[in-house]
């Protein structure tokens, strides 16, 4: 109580103190070394001339001038554009349900509604054909009852369908942390002048919930954009993704082509996210009230109630069937043409019972250690992009958000090329430790962190710090004891998107992989789904997977709930 | 006190007699050996065990990774190499290792096992890497599938251009799978370059998807999506023995090709690298091979003798001895080629191909009713038209076009531009064809 700081409110106008700028150059020196300099080692082929080492752009002159790849380009931006349209409406239900009304089972519904972005590969591209697959079960039974098949699966539409299914919980998840956010005066104070209802929610609580949302609907787009596992499962390979991918890992292996389309990727996901940030800036969605904020839970009326589950249920069996069809194939013998397998065993579980137990350590180590490089990276970000001034800031959420567009299998190889030269004192390459896979899974999850820890501070009245600082706290003290706290959901939200997304990766995984005893569960169902006898154990190491990350999930949840009570929001 | 000294001196004792041994049997090949392969686990894993077993004191490391990114692995990380052997299917992957210096030779010392299989030699002649196990191509297909829609067996690439096929069939692109790029390669020299790929595009009129990875091809048949598969055999022979109703026919253009195992340039476990490669050769090895998980055919003929008797043997089945002779430096001299005339007028035109495909099949129902010669005449153009090359068989091979492909350090078309070139080609080209068949379809009706 005795200095009163003299320059509270200066130190933000100018530059930064010496601990944010320190701060910042650590972590740009973490992304460059990490990030840039391995891509760097292989995209730099982009822009040089055939032959040569001397720098040109005639290689994007020639992405322009080939059809296939404007077409793809196209292809790409309308697909993504799509799937934010159709993962909203999924989102929107559940998010809005679960946070705005007394809901029995919010915590079930909220894991549940995760688990899509929880897909194993392989596996759970052959569980989804079995499903909806044009002779999958639901296409099987109609043509057997009205004689009619429809194409869920099939072209742009099928991608569409798919993207959104398994993403829309980017945007359910942050939504629904910043619904949790609201301060409920704002919603009391528009009830008291009368709004109710849908009114209330499309002019009040909507837009308060704002960056959580463009957070969550920026993501897909991005995600889609650069997503190539969904397109080259529905054999769409007129995409721009599709075709990075295809050219890096074959016949353009040697071509700058792959690389200039990596690039348009990283320009094309850096613009969205820029215009995502441009739409929310110059206005203020920072809320002092908080402990006792989020929204206010209503009770449903009876017929409210029925209509709620009613679309609830529907939503969650409608986006939980691929995991289903998951389930029955890792109990099935034989399941081919027919609706249903023809018989269940338990084998499949004994046979990845035993090896199974490494990988599951493994993974768990692995992106528990990557969620956690995430959300303090994110974070750091957060803070030094909102609350200072210093110069490029911006640069370090560019940085980090270019991870997104950068293809798995470029970055695997970049680390290879980077960090295989530099040996430890007993010769074993650095590349070959398994840290180098951790950080490569840190680097790719990044961005989803990212923009949970962004949004989170977004709605964080900066008067609240000012409060601590004037009280005389130190900034790293009111970090610690204001920010953070204040911040927890999205933190938490963010960890777990990254946590869980970091289990099921494998296109770097596969590069960096260099023994089985250092793999994670990604790569053992890889090697499983090699052949027709591994299609069972495989789907038993999927299910293992889903069943692992979606514990870790809930007990997430349980401890947002159980915080929030704490800090008396309940009814 | 006493017990930790005791463990202590008992520790010391060990790795003293531990590091005794090791200088006493310096020759015998022991500790790790790391392989490369784009073997499945199934493949693997009865493999790991029964060499382990066979040569104590031996761990197998398996690293797991599909044929390119393998060889890219190995290219990566050749300055400070940890890889002991590589071991896939195609043989052309084992070429561009080679030609890159990223093999070394060997010879094995097993006994009884034949110069060719087939017509095709199964060690590489320089010696530098080994066949251990024979595959060929053919055609797979699932049996419910096939009855529900009314599918008649298959048994020549052609039959799969029939009408009844379409929308039915399923590929592998080329450029994605060494085994598929192999299956094309045979059907390219076997029919002859025109001929060879207009068979290819009629069949792909019909294609139902073209994968991007090899596996995807059976396991869309295995589980009913797509009816029939271009695939290796075991793909189909390990599918039966898990219990999936799939068949499986070796047309009669094809080829057995061995799969094969290397060791890489500067091994850091070489004596337990030959071990390995002897071991595959050996008898116990080659027996590993006929297990249900596995099905792939031993290159050494005495093992046939525990197989079952339905099972395909290359040393004695009349089949086998008709197929044709399979020229490596062919087909590894225009590799990327054929690959990407495969992707540009094939995987990337799939849609209007197939557009015109539909319409010929539709021509040829009405004719059946009604002959008609203007229409077959038109009919015929059309497909000649889709048949088209941008490319002869001489230009493919060239020093030109292959350059535009190697990224190599010489000026010249690049690749982009070359695409872009064969794209537009195909486009104008089924455009045409699309009229005519449209013109042939008026006609006949």
């Amino acid at each position: 109580m005795t200095a009163i700081p003299t320059s509270v409110s200066r130190p933000r106008r100018i530059a930064g103190t010496p601990g944010q700028i320190a701060l910042a150059l650590a972590i740009a020196a973490f992304l460059l070394m990490f990030l840039v300099l391995p891509v760097a080692t292989v995209i730099y082929v982009a822009f040089t001339e055939k032959g040569t080492s001397t720098f040109t752009l005639v290689n994007f002159y020639d992405f322009v001038r080939t059809e296939l790849f404007m077409r793809s380009l196209w292809n790409s931006f309308y697909v993504s554009a799509m799937s934010v349209v159709w993962a909203s409406v999924f989102a929107l239900p559940l998010a809005y349900l679960t946070t705005r009304f007394v809901f029995r089972g919010a915590a079930i519904v909220q894991t549940l509604g995760f688990l899509p972005l929880i897909m194993p590969p392989f596996v759970g591209a052959v569980a989804m054909q079995l499903f909806f697959g044009r002779n999958g079960s639901i296409n099987l039974l109609l043509d057997d009852w009205f004689g009619f098949k429809i194409d869920f699966m099939e072209g742009l539409n099928g991608v569409i369908f798919v993207q959104s299914v398994h993403y829309f919980p980017f945007i359910l998840i942050n939504l629904s942390a910043a619904l949790r956010n609201v301060d409920r005066a704002m919603e009391e104070a528009a009830q008291n002048l009368g709004s109710s209802g849908f009114r209330l929610f499309r002019r009040i609580v909507f837009p308060l919930a704002m960056p959580g949302y463009l957070a969550g609907a920026s993501l897909v787009f991005v995600k889609v954009f650069d997503d190539l596992a969904t397109p080259l499962l529905l054999n769409v390979k007129d995409m721009l993704a599709p075709q990075a991918y295809l050219r890096v890992t074959s016949i353009g292996i040697a071509d700058p082509m792959g690389y200039v389309i990596s690039v348009v990727l990283i320009i094309a996901s850096v613009t969205a996210m820029w215009l995502s940030a441009r739409a929310l800036k110059g206005r203020d969605y920072a809320t002092t009230q908080r402990g006792g904020g989020g929204l206010a839970k209503r009770v449903m009326t009876p017929m409210e109630a029925v209509f709620g589950y009613g679309i609830v249920i529907l939503i969650l069996v409608l986006v939980l069937a691929p995991h289903l069809g998951l389930l029955l194939l890792s109990f099935a013998t034989i399941w081919s043409y027919s609706p249903l397998p023809d018989a269940f065993t338990t084998a499949h579980y004994a046979r990845v019972f035993g090896e199974s137990s490494v990988y599951i350590k493994n993974t768990l180590i692995y992106a528990t250690i990557a969620g956690g490089i995430d959300v303090v990276l994110g974070v750091a970000i957060a803070y030094l992009v909102l609350r200072t001034k210093l110069i490029g800031r911006e640069w370090l959420d560019w940085m980090a958000t270019a991870a997104l567009a950068i293809p798995g299998v470029v970055l695997g190889i970049g680390y290879l090329r980077t960090f295989y030269g530099i040996t430890l004192p007993d010769g074993t390459p650095l590349a070959a430790l398994w840290i180098t896979i951790v950080l490569a899974l840190a680097i790719r999850r990044l961005p989803y962190a990212l923009r949970a820890c962004y949004a989170a501070l977004q709605q964080i009245s900066v008067s609240l710090e000012e409060a601590a600082e004037n009280l005389g706290a130190t900034k790293a003290r009111t970090v610690r004891r204001i920010v953070v706290p204040l911040m927890a959901g999205g933190i938490l939200a963010g960890f777990v998107t990254s946590f869980s997304t970091a289990a099921v990766e494998l296109s770097a995984t596969l590069m960096l992989v260099q023994s089985n005893s250092d793999a994670p569960l990604a790569y053992g169902l890889y090697v499983f789904m090699q052949s027709a006898a591994g299609r069972g154990p495989g789907a038993a190491l999927g299910v293992v997977a889903v069943i692992l990350v979606a514990t870790c999930t809930f007990l997430s949840h349980l401890i947002i709930e159980r915080s929030q009570k704490a800090k008396g929001m309940g009814h | 006190m006493l017990n930790r000294r005791t463990a202590l001196a008992a520790t010391l004792g060990l790795s003293l007699s531990a590091s005794f041994m090791t200088i006493a049997l310096a020759q015998a090949p022991a500790g790790k050996v790391t392989v490369v392969t784009s073997f499945s686990k199934d493949v693997t894993d009865p493999i790991k065990k029964a060499f382990e077993k066979a040569v104590p004191g031996v761990t197998l490391e398996v690293q797991n990774r599909n044929t390119n990114a393998g060889v890219k692995y190995v290219e990566e990380t050749k300055a400070n190499n940890q890889v002991d052997l590589f071991w896939a299917s195609a043989p052309d992957a084992f070429e561009v290792l080679k030609g890159k210096k990223l093999l070394t030779a060997y010879k094995p010392k097993a006994t009884g096992i034949p110069d060719k299989i087939g017509s095709y030699p199964i060690n590489d002649p320089a010696g530098f890497y080994f066949g251990f196990a024979a595959s060929g191509y053919g055609i797979m297909w699932n049996d419910r599938y096939a009855k529900a829609n009314k599918l008649p067996e298959p048994k020549e690439w052609q039959d799969l251009a029939k009408p009844v096929f379409y929308d039915h069939v399923s590929i592998a692109a080329p450029s994605r799978s060494g085994t598929t790029h192999l299956t094309i390669e045979t059907i390219l020299q076997g029919e002859g370059w025109d001929k060879g790929w207009r068979t290819i595009k009629e069949m792909a009129g019909n294609f139902r998807s073209i994968n991007e990875r090899s596996f995807g091809v059976p396991e869309q048949v295995n589980s009913g999506q797509v009816g029939v598969g271009i695939v290796i055999d075991f793909f189909a022979f390990s599918a039966q023995a898990s219990g999936f109703p799939v068949k499986f026919v070796y047309p009669s253009v094809t080829t057995v090709v061995p799969a094969n195992v290397g060791i890489i340039a500067n091994p850091p476990n070489k004596a337990a690298a030959e071990a390995f490669v002897e071991f595959l050769l050996s008898p116990t090895g080659q027996e590993v091979l006929l297990e249900p998980g596995i099905r792939r055919l031993p290159v050494n003929p005495a093992v046939y003798a525990k197989a079952g008797a339905d099972y395909p043997n290359p040393f004695t089945d009349p089949r086998f001895q008709k197929m044709i002779g399979f020229d490596v430096d062919k087909s590894e001299g225009r590799t990327a080629v054929v690959d990407t005339l495969f992707d540009q007028l094939i995987s990337f035109q799939l849609d209007a191909l197939k557009g015109v495909n539909k319409v010929l099949h539709e021509v040829d129902a009405a004719l059946a009713k009604k002959p008609n010669d203007k229409a077959k005449a038109l009919a015929e153009e059309a497909r000649v038209l889709l048949a088209a090359m941008p490319v002869s068989e001489a230009q493919a091979a060239s020093a030109e076009l292959r350059g535009a492909f190697t990224g190599g350090k010489e000026k010249g078309a690049r690749q982009a531009e070359v695409e872009a070139q064969w794209a537009s080609f195909a486009r104008d080209n089924y455009a045409k064809a699309k009229a005519k068949a449209e013109e042939a379809l008026k006609a006949a009706k």
